[in-house]
């Protein structure tokens, strides 16, 4: 009966030695690749780096200024860029504006390259129901995995730095804007597109003109959550060596810093109600022309 | 048959895997419930033959389910056919490759849909413009082309509109310019009017015979509504489980039914309003009747009558008498149909 007492697993010894072999291959990987992978985001590095120096180096009433045109511009509300305007002025009062302007940085590259590889492949899934097979397991075990997890190869082969903290935040949060494009592709009206084709409408025309304008609230919602995940990374990205609002956080956990951890931990709260209100706004307004006979 | 521009020749059309192999099956007379009991295809079209006349309304009519808008699909190409063959003046539809049925579909025929089909996110005036950018006409002169029509269908005013803010009635106004401004010589109507309520549908139907009498397009229209069909269609095709059952004039439908399926179809229909005096004329005798022309409906003939006391009719053409019709004839035309058989073995199931 020792069959059913006892789950019959691996010997302990051939386990160890399969750990063992994958980890050596990893670390000859990494020792023969590394490089050349390193070279391959450098120019990914530079533009992270360049854009944090970029806002650092503007003088702070021109950002405040810009924070607040840009939230006016997407959700075309006073009170939402008055206020975005003086959270930032609060933050900058309170000591965290270098701090911020890095935050700021990383989360704007990380959507940045979210969008520009998650809509493409959100495309390209809502095409084939085939490649909607293979992508969606994929995306699941991005959402799911613990982050240490696949932080630690990323580590292995890029050492600590920006570039490794901006591959994880993207990893955990190009998952929806995927999800997303690709929904919001399939659930366009197949009437409409059967006019598309009915009228000679190649592939670009019916994509540009019908598909990802239809698609579009949903492609928009979908961006909206790539930037609240991305900041929800920023803690986690600070404790392999990204700079920003993460640092302070990580800090006051581990010496129990009470209030430093709280401003902080605000201040990303503070961006993400900024960016999530003003994406949200603005991807209402892309939604006008559903409200029907408003003006007739 | 020469003067058809559209030439529909051993159509079929089996939806499921296997769908040329079972072809033959359906060729041999296998019906549409059998072949989904003991194969699971659904027939679509069984061997359909149509010739669609230049310059004028072709009504194809039947119930859901009886293959019309597939049959209409197969034109522009939208629906692959299983076999047979789609000739537009002189080309082969179903040969054409991607790039050509794309042109075809640009300049040859352009279409309009039964829930309009129209791009919410355009204004009324982009979405008449939507063929026009297509084939590539510049903003400029496609926004003039897009107004003409819009101007046309009698919406001028509404161009800055969203189509959700504008009734059904001028949406698919809208899907008719839309269609009439790509200045394709074929126009496809997939029951158009049938989401209309009937006053607008009523309305719709004017609209189109007035164009009609102008543009002289070749139309296929699609439809399950034998009035509109009547009203509208030079000639009518019927179409049963994917058969095409009978075709003709508005007339002949009505005078003489295939079977007793086109029969019970056309029963309740005013058959005063849709025969005209030359359906009833015979030779005139020697009596003198009330002068009137041959293309006049009964119903307004008789009217005619009434008011002049007179109960025969010389029927006349380019002005000449070409026979006669007597009040009594008119009364027998009109009263119900004996159930007839003629010409056909179909029953009736």
């Amino acid at each position: 009966m020792s069959f059913f007492d006892k789950f019959p697993a691996m010997e302990r010894t051939d386990l160890r030695d399969l750990k063992k072999g994958i980890d050596s291959s990893f670390k000859e990987f990494s020792r023969s690749w590394g490089e050349g992978i390193e070279a391959f985001f450098d120019p990914l590095f530079y533009f992270l780096v360049n854009f944090e120096k970029l806002l650092l180096a503007t003088p702070w009433p021109i950002i405040i200024a810009i924070v607040a045109a840009l939230s006016y511009l997407g959700s075309r509300s006073w009170k939402l860029s008055a206020g975005a305007a003086v959270s930032f002025l609060v933050i900058g009062y309170l000591g965290m504006w270098n701090n911020t302007m890095s935050t700021v940085a990383l989360i704007s590259v990380a959507t940045f390259i979210c969008i520009a590889l998650g809509i493409p492949i959100g495309i390209a899934m809502s095409k084939s129901d085939r490649l909607q097979a293979i992508i969606t397991p994929i995306l699941d075990i991005m959402q799911t995995i613990p982050i240490f997890v696949y932080l630690l190869p990323v580590v292995m082969l890029l050492g600590i730095g920006k570039v490794p903290g901006l591959i994880a935040v993207c990893v955990y949060a190009m998952p929806p804007i995927v999800r997303l494009t690709n929904l919001g592709l399939r659930l366009v009206d197949k009437e409409i597109l059967e006019a598309a084709d009915a009228f000679g409408s190649n592939y670009r025309q019916r994509l540009f003109r019908v598909q990802l304008p239809l698609a579009l609230p949903n492609i928009f919602a979908g961006v909206n959550q790539t930037i609240m995940m991305a900041l929800a990374m920023v803690v986690i990205a600070s404790m392999i060596g990204v700079k920003g609002l993460g640092v302070p956080v990580l800090q006051s956990i581990q010496n129990q810093y009470l209030a430093l951890g709280l401003m902080n931990g605000l201040a990303i709260v503070a961006l993400a109600i900024i960016f999530d209100r003003v994406s949200q706004q603005y991807g209402k307004r892309l939604q006008r022309h559903r409200e029907g006979g408003s003006d007739v | 048959m020469s003067d058809n521009k559209i030439e529909i020749k051993n159509l079929y059309k089996i939806f499921g895997p296997d769908d040329k192999n079972m072809v033959k099956l359906v060729a041999d007379g296998l019906g549409k419930q059998e072949l989904l009991d003991q194969h699971q295809h659904v027939l679509g079209l069984r061997d359909v033959n149509i010739g669609i006349s230049a310059s004028s309304i072709n009504v194809i009519m039947g119930l859901s389910g009886s293959g019309k808008s597939t049959l209409i699909r197969h034109i522009n190409r939208l629906i692959e056919p299983t076999v047979g063959e789609i000739i537009v003046d002189g080309e082969n539809v179903l040969e054409m490759d991607q790039d050509k049925i794309r042109d075809f579909r640009r300049f040859g025929a352009s279409m309009v849909f039964q829930n309009f089909g129209l791009m919410p996110h355009r204004t009324v005036l982009e979405n008449a413009m939507y063929g026009l950018n297509i084939q590539g006409v510049v903003s400029s002169e496609g926004e003039k082309r897009a107004q003409h029509w819009l101007d046309r269908v009698g919406l001028s005013g509404f161009e800055d509109r969203f189509p959700a803010q504008l009734s059904g009635g001028m949406q698919q106004r809208v899907g008719l310019a839309r269609a009439l401004a790509t200045d394709a010589d074929i126009l496809l109507m997939d029951e158009a009017f049938s989401a209309l309520d009937p006053l607008i549908r009523a309305d719709m139907q004017a609209i189109l015979l007035d164009l009609q009498d102008e543009l002289h397009k070749t139309i296929v229209f699609i439809t399950h509504d034998l009035d509109e069909a009547l009203r509208i269609g030079d000639d009518i095709a019927i179409l049963r489980d994917g058969e095409l059952i009978q075709k003709g004039t508005p007339q002949k439908i009505v005078l003489k039914p295939a079977n007793d399926y086109v029969a019970d179809f056309t029963k309740d229909v005013n058959r005063a309003r849709v025969l005209t005096l030359d359906t009833l004329s015979h030779e005139a005798g020697s009596k003198k009747g009330l002068p009137l022309e041959s293309n006049l409906p009964i119903e307004e003939a008789m009217q005619k009558m009434v008011e002049s006391k007179f109960n025969l009719v010389t029927v006349m053409k380019n002005n000449k008498a070409v026979g006669q019709v007597s009040l009594d004839d008119m009364v027998a035309a009109i009263a119900k149909p004996k159930p007839t058989n003629s010409g056909s073995t179909t029953t009736y199931r």
